[in-house]
């Protein structure tokens, strides 16, 4: 049952409005920007599978304390809020990045980034004070399996952030060294999207882990 | 019609086979086992297995001469063979290939949901004795028998009253273990901090094999115990002679016990004291403390 | 400074691992050296270990699968003779270095035989059947399979250097939490999966975005060939259960390194999540292994049986629901955990739910040879072979998936035999068909038949009398993993087993001298059409092996089996298709990258087994160094001139007139 050819058919494929006549499945390799972009998109999936593996742990974890603090105990939320907000306008920094990026202005990208930089750093330094303040009071990971469950997702998000530092900074590097090149281009694209990730994910553990914790 | 009665033709002749091979096997297990039951539930669970054995063979074995016969008749040297090259498709073919399965399996799926149900190991198997209470603790590398209402405790030997359920709880002082007993069905898992139940039956007399189905580390080939089915009257002397003699399961019998790494003699206490297994659930795996010597645990 | 590692780390009281590491030293030195003297490095280093190339990455790591297979092999022929031995007694294998036996033949076949062959021949095979030049990633491409390598190279230095986990291959905790295996096999497991996860999760990404993003004009998804779709299912199912894998590892990682409490028996750890979770990930990867099996056995089938595959989009929408369906019943590996009959219940049917469209593709593969002309190559003997083995295989799954029979047959060696009878029917069988099937693609021969049919009876004879007897076992109420036994009963039928394993050691060595017999008579067996078995999806349009580029202009796909209907059009006609435009194109530069990042991710993981903090920090500094460097090159691809390529597809035109009985002028 070969098929007849598809792009001979009269009138063209009536349910491909808008796309010409051949349909999009068969026109060929994707252009590298995208096929770039796909991927890392691939790859950003595969990360959510990765947190939720570890969101799903923390809420079978959420209630065995084992005697000891519960979120409300020890969430203190307006260091939370700061965090949040800090995260938020480096992701806000990063997308003036991205615009700097398509305007080709390198001194735009790198003060845009700088700024991205900044905040990030400002959103892990709560996180430490915020580890450092509870171990010392003696709830660390150890304490419990809540505890265990928290750190461990708070913790993993913190380290995303922290390579995506590590990452930032040798964009800024590159681009200061070789200009937009195609190749870093794309690369600045893939990061701006890790970025982003990083507070979609982030917006669901404030929201899980924080907001519920102390509620409950 | 005619169709529906090859194939009906068919199922019957492959049940056939499927009893000879049912049979083969067990001929073969001259070894009591999972086919040879001894109580209910054991029994309950050889006729699903079989069964569904059966109904899977109808379409197992014509599928197995379906594919060696094509393979055989359609050869490139056969000139008998008609070459079909370009046929592929076919929508009753394609109907019936989804169907075929799909039958089958709703038919299967409808036993096991029965199945599940009516043997689900937390239910308790019902009957007009009352059942005996057995607590089972596994530890590295036995078996702990607690008979909380006749006041006496086993290691790896298990003894039970003939036509009367036995209402298990299980749990582990170590790691993961399963309880098993094959002839007489269901295994559960023993884990530590938790408590499984299982309901068994043994109708008839004798010495049934018993094991962990789970591996739980070195010593784990020796993890077997004896399973004891005797008739109520013997039970109840058993337990009566048992009673003020030996010594006292306690806490310190107990973690003693727990502490060595091997496996042991089946033995017996007298006495036991209360609240024991309700103890053994709580420190789950406590005294079992493992050490290394540069990266290695055997020098 | 050296952490936990010191003399006494290597275990000099046993001659086993010790001999067998030593031998392995030998023959490795032996032919590095051979390879030295011969002044092969140059050629090694630019051709192949930095190559980006998909043929030759596929080709490296079906190379690493079938050494791999070799190790793995060796630690079954040791249990299965430890347990013909050990009626009443302790065998020769203590209880410690069994269970390090055990554990290592499972985590090795799995992840480093199955998974590698699967994850080369899909490289291999899957941009030539797609008709473009490369996949989406070449040096990443190059990367997973280096870091695939470096996993492989710690679980084998546990052999001498320490212990590997004795835990069984899916670690279950407490067992594996440090309080019960203090000692470092368990982290060799963690750090060697999580390394080759890693290469794992790339290529699943990048095999992802090649089918879906890179596919030759005209290539719809209802014109590529079938194991183009099995790879695409297998390799979404790698992206979306490879993380879980990650993370389960990771919070055991975590209790074992930092004293967390995920699965701890104190302060509310729960081991029970932890087998949810490793399922969550294991069930897919069984489906991981095998889809893809199941697309060479469509291709050899359909081939070999000179036929179209039977009900090909019936056979995609099979494939997808496996792919949909596998990650709902993870749940049927614990029935005996105690969930309830509503839970177990619900697993089991949707487990059995799976044999439907599992049982549609063995009909469409059976109704693929009926009608057809059937040549009993040897990849096509493995794919009958398979049909009838592995629906046995699959029958007993389907009774395992009944709850109140899997309570009895639960962990016992029925199940051992159940999904060796998966296993091997299916999944090496699957790899063994696509070996010699795409042999003579990626090396211009092809494998002597005669050796290859051997190799197969010796296999199929060996894998019945192995596995067989073991389901008898099982319904006997015999349990896996054990050390010894006391049931003398049972030791006839471990005897049949041995000599099973036995049966299967001569098919490895039939299929070893295969591969000296073939490279001798290299000649003889040459391929010199590009299509030695009429095949009939775009691999075979271009040469035996083919250029770098695979080909000189991408082909313009106009139906199903794309390279079929341009060979029927051809004879018919009695003209090749028009000489098309060539133009000039650029290729990606082969790059260390890899070998490199290798080099570095082994230096962590064995740094993090035995604590040595420093060398863990150096080591990852290198590996983030050797990405920045990689990043800065200023040269990544080179051009091919249009010059080139014509005179590449001149050759190539010539061969296939030739084939065709066309006259060589044909070609201008």
């Amino acid at each position: 049952m070969s098929a007849a050819p598809a792009h001979s058919r009269p009138g063209g494929d009536p349910h491909n409005l808008g796309h010409g006549d051949v349909p999009i499945s068969e026109r060929g390799p994707a252009p590298k920007r995208i096929v770039v972009a796909y991927g890392f998109w691939i790859f950003l999936l595969s990360d959510f599978i990765l947190f939720s593996g570890f969101f799903a742990a923390y809420a079978v974890l959420a209630k065995e304390t084992a005697g000891g603090p519960a979120g409300r105990d020890i969430f203190d939320l307006p260091l939370v809020a700061w965090e949040t907000a800090f995260l938020l306008l480096s992701s806000f920094a990063c997308g003036m990045a991205a615009i700097a990026t398509t305007a080709k202005s390198v001194r735009w990208f790198q003060v845009s980034m700088a700024v991205t930089a900044l905040f990030g750093a400002a959103f892990l330094a709560c996180e430490l004070y915020e580890f450092v303040h509870l171990i010392g009071e003696g709830n660390g990971p150890s304490r419990s399996a809540f505890l265990s469950a928290f750190f461990a997702l708070v913790g993993c998000h913190g380290l995303h952030v922290t390579l995506g530092m590590l990452w930032l900074t040798t964009m800024m590097a590159q681009v200061w060294a070789k200009g937009f090149r195609d190749d870093i281009v794309r690369r600045i694209a893939c990061f701006a999207l890790f970025w982003h990730a990083l507070d979609i994910i982030w917006v669901a553990l404030f929201t899980v882990v924080y907001l519920l914790g102390s509620a409950a | 019609m005619r169709v529906r009665r090859q194939s009906r033709v068919r199922f019957v002749a492959s049940s056939r086979i499927a009893v000879a091979a049912t049979a083969l096997i067990l001929l073969g297990g001259c070894v009591p086992g999972v086919l040879d039951p001894a109580g209910p539930i054991g029994a309950g669970e050889r006729t699903i297995l079989l069964n569904s054995l059966v109904i899977m063979l109808g379409i197992v074995v014509p599928t197995i001469i379906a594919a060696a016969g094509f393979a055989w008749w359609f050869r490139a040297g056969n000139e008998k063979a008609t070459y079909r090259p370009d046929w592929s498709y076919s929508g009753k073919l394609e109907l019936l290939v989804w169907s075929v399965p799909l039958l089958v399996v709703i038919f299967l799926a409808g036993m096991t949901w029965i199945g599940s149900h009516q043997l689900d190991p937390f239910r308790p198997i019902q009957s007009t004795k009352r059942p005996i209470r057995v607590q089972v603790v596994s530890l590295n590398w036995k078996w702990v028998f607690i008979y909380p209402d006749q006041g006496v405790a086993t290691v790896n030997r298990l003894v039970m009253p003939i036509g009367t359920p036995v209402n298990f709880e299980i749990t582990s002082g170590t790691v993961m273990n399963s309880f098993f007993i094959p002839q007489l069905g269901s295994q559960i898992y023993a884990m530590p901090g938790m408590r499984a139940k299982l309901s068994l039956q043994a109708d008839r007399p004798g010495s049934y094999r018993g094991l962990s189905a789970h591996y739980s580390g070195e010593g784990f080939a020796d993890m077997v115990f004896r399973a004891e089915a005797v008739s109520p009257a013997a039970f109840q002397s058993w337990a009566q002679s048992l009673r003020g003699r030996g010594g006292l399961l306690d806490d310190r019998a107990y973690l003693a016990l727990a502490r060595k790494e091997e496996t042991s003699r089946p033995g017996y206490w007298g006495s036991v004291s209360p609240n024991l297994f309700d103890a053994a659930v709580a420190q789950a795996g406590v005294p079992v403390h493992k050490v290394e010597h540069h990266g290695r645990e055997r020098l | 400074m050296f952490g936990k590692l010191s003399w006494q780390s290597i275990p000099w009281e046993e001659p086993i691992p010790l001999v067998a590491a030593s031998v392995v030293l030998l023959i490795g030195a032996g032919v590095l050296a051979w390879v030295w003297r011969r002044g092969y490095v140059p050629y090694l280093w630019r051709e192949w270990i930095t190559s980006v190339d998909h043929k030759r990455i596929g080709i490296m790591y079906c190379i690493f699968a079938m050494v791999m297979l070799l190790r793995g092999f060796s630690d079954a022929l040791l249990m299965r003779s430890q347990q013909a031995m050990a009626m009443g007694n302790e065998g020769y294998l203590p209880p410690d270095h069994y269970d390090q036996v055990f554990t290592a033949h499972g985590v090795i076949m799995i992840f480093f035989v199955a998974m590698p062959f699967m994850i080369g021949l899909m490289n291999f095979a899957v941009p030539l059947q797609l008709g473009v030049r490369d996949v989406a990633f070449p040096t990443l491409n190059n990367v997973s399979f280096w870091l695939t390598a470096s996993g492989a190279l710690l679980i084998n230095i546990s052999l001498v250097v320490g212990e590997f986990a004795k835990t069984g291959w899916v670690v279950y905790p407490p067992l594996s939490e440090i309080r019960f295996s203090p000692g470092v096999g368990v982290d060799y497991y963690l750090w060697a999966l999580q390394i080759s996860g890693v290469g794992t999760l790339l290529s699943g990404v990048n095999l992802v975005t090649t089918i879906l993003k890179m596919r030759a004009p005209g290539m719809g998804y209802t014109r590529m060939p079938m194991f183009c779709w099995t790879t695409l299912a297998t390799n979404l199912l790698i992206v979306a259960a490879f993380p879980i894998l990650t993370a389960t590892l990771a919070m055991l990682t975590l209790d074992r390194y930092l004293g967390f409490h995920f699965f701890t028996n104190e302060l509310g750890g729960n081991a029970m999540m932890f087998v949810n979770l490793i399922w969550a990930w294991g069930h897919p990867e069984v489906y991981i292994l095998v889809l893809p099996a199941f697309g060479v056995f469509s291709e050899v089938v359909s081939t070999f049986s000179g036929k179209p595959l039977f009900g090909y989009r019936s056979m995609i929408v099979a494939t997808m629901v496996i792919c949909l369906l596998s990650f709902m019943v993870w749940l049927h590996h614990f029935f005996t955990m105690g969930a309830g009959a509503d839970v177990n219940g619900f697993f089991g049917v949707a487990t059995m739910i799976i044999a439907v469209p599992t049982g549609v593709k063995v009909f469409n593969w059976i109704f693929t040879m009926y009608g057809g002309r059937i040549r009993f190559t040897t990849p096509m003997l493995y794919s009958v072979g398979f049909m009838c083995s592995f629906v046995i295989g699959g029958m007993t799954g389907v009774l395992l998936a009944v709850p109140p029979a899997d309570f009895v047959l639960h962990n016992s060696l029925f199940l051992v035999a159940h999904f060796h009878n998966i296993v091997i029917p299916a999944v090496l069988f699957g790899a063994f068909a696509g070996y010699q099937y795409w042999f003579p693609k990626a090396f211009g021969f092809t494998l002597d038949e005669k050796w290859g049919k051997r190799g197969f009876w010796c296999w199929i004879t060996g894998f019945y009398l192995a596995f067989m007897p073991l389901y008898i076992l099982g319904l006997q109420g015999m349990t896996r993993r054990l050390q010894h036994y006391d049931v003398p009963e049972w030791q006839m039928y471990l005897w049949v087993a041995g000599i099973g394993a036995l049966f299967i050691a001569a098919g490895i060595a039939c299929q070893i001298i295969q591969l000296f017999v073939s490279i001798r008579n290299r000649e003889a067996l040459k391929d010199t059409t590009g299509d030695p078995w009429d095949g009939r999806s775009l691999e075979w349009v271009t040469t035996s092996p083919p250029p770098a580029f695979n080909f000189a202009v991408l082909p313009n796909v106009q139906g199903e089996e794309a390279y079929w209907s341009v060979k029927a059009e051809a004879k018919e006609k009695g003209e090749l298709s028009k000489r098309p435009k060539y133009e000039a194109f650029e290729m990606p530069r082969n790059s260390p990258t890899g070998i490199v990042t290798a080099f570095f991710s082994t230096a962590i993981g064995f740094a993090l087994i035995w604590h040595i903090w420093w060398l863990a920090i150096v080591g990852f500094f290198g590996a983030w160094a050797t990405f920045v460097v990689f990043a800065w090159r200023d040269e990544t691809e080179y051009e091919v001139s249009a010059e080139e390529a014509r005179r590449l597809d001149d050759e190539r035109r010539r061969a296939k007139a030739a084939m065709v009985g066309l006259p060589q002028d044909q070609i201008a």
